[in-house]
């Protein structure tokens, strides 16, 4: 058996997940963080899902300048460099 | 105008590359000029939208900002990297237009996460209680996989989804989730242009990404 005063809980670990993912838990949270993984299924989906949710965050598209605020800001750089 | 409130000194330094550009701008060299344009603009009308919700606002508050960097140019000292610079005379300038409109409460040094309602990553009742006798606070129920995720994804309905939902966030969450995670910026650079400390931008960054990944659960659900 396991210290049930070292094992994480479900409910605690959806709480470390983004210090999990920022690399800021202490060395034996992390331990703790992963032996749960381990043996959870449930979160191991939970920690796949947040980074999937991060991956599409990142994937919002990237858009152009549009052409007529390029035309204005060229316009307004024209000006400033005359000034 | 522009620094109007001190850049954090941690913050990354100016590079190579941001000293050729700002050497090159105060040489009235428009190629320059069109360069950070391209690379910066869209991202500063989609960081102004955090605080107008109006899209033509947004795009003036952008417009505001480049005049900003044209006639702050010389005062660029390097301390930050020119990309920190020009998002603090975004974010002065969209804040200050806010104001105009309505009110708005920017970080301040005693912003306490600690004094916000306690919001759980996950709704409590997806847990077993605490008096279960072997599984306390364990899922009563796994979440299910998002399969089929990436067919999914490539729809447009699911980006427009995304970005209804961060608008529905709370206004510093917004403002963290959009530069870490849409934006790209690093935990650093977020903290220098936002004021605020690291832990409190994780603390920002977790309710957030917990909010979103909650609310795709419940979208990939219901479709
Ligand atoms: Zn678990």
């Amino acid at each position: 058996m396991m210290d049930d005063e070292q094992e994480l809980t479900c409910q605690e670990l959806v709480e470390l997940v983004t210090e999990y993912l920022e690399g800021t838990l202490s060395p034996e949270d992390r331990v703790r963080f992963e032996a749960h993984l381990v043996t959870c299924p449930g979160c191991r989906t939970y920690l796949e899902q947040m980074r999937q949710t991060i991956e599409l965050l990142g994937r919002i598209t990237e858009e152009m300048i549009p052409e007529r605020a390029k035309a204005e800001l060229l316009h307004a750089f024209r000006t400033w460099k005359r000034g | 105008m522009a620094g109007s409130a001190p850049l954090d000194p941690s913050s990354p330094a100016a590079s190579e590359d941001d000293r050729r550009l700002v050497e090159a701008l105060r040489a009235g060299d428009e190629g320059a000029f069109t360069e950070l344009l391209e690379r910066y603009h869209t991202a500063l009308v989609r960081l102004a939208m955090i605080y107008v919700a109006d899209r033509a606002v947004a795009e003036e508050v952008a417009q505001e900002t480049w005049l900003g960097v044209l006639q702050g140019i010389d005062r660029f000292e390097g301390r930050a990297s020119l990309k920190t610079w020009i998002f603090h005379i975004l974010l002065n300038c969209a804040r200050t237009r806010r104001h105009r409109e309505a009110r708005s409460i920017p970080f301040s040094a005693f912003w306490n996460p600690a004094s916000e309602p306690d919001e759980p990553a996950v709704e409590p009742e997806r847990f077993l209680p605490g008096d279960h006798p072997t599984w306390p606070h364990h899922w009563n129920a796994f979440p299910e996989p998002w399969s089929g995720l990436e067919d999914r994804l490539v729809a447009r309905e699911t980006y427009t989804y995304i970005r209804q939902v961060i608008e529905a966030l709370p206004l510093h969450q917004r403002e963290v989730i959009t530069l870490r995670d849409i934006e790209g910026w690093t935990p650093s650079e977020v903290c220098a242009a936002l004021g605020v400390s690291e832990a409190n931008q994780r603390v920002l960054l977790h309710r957030a990404r917990s909010r979103v990944r909650r609310a795709l659960e419940q979208y990939l659900r219901e479709q």
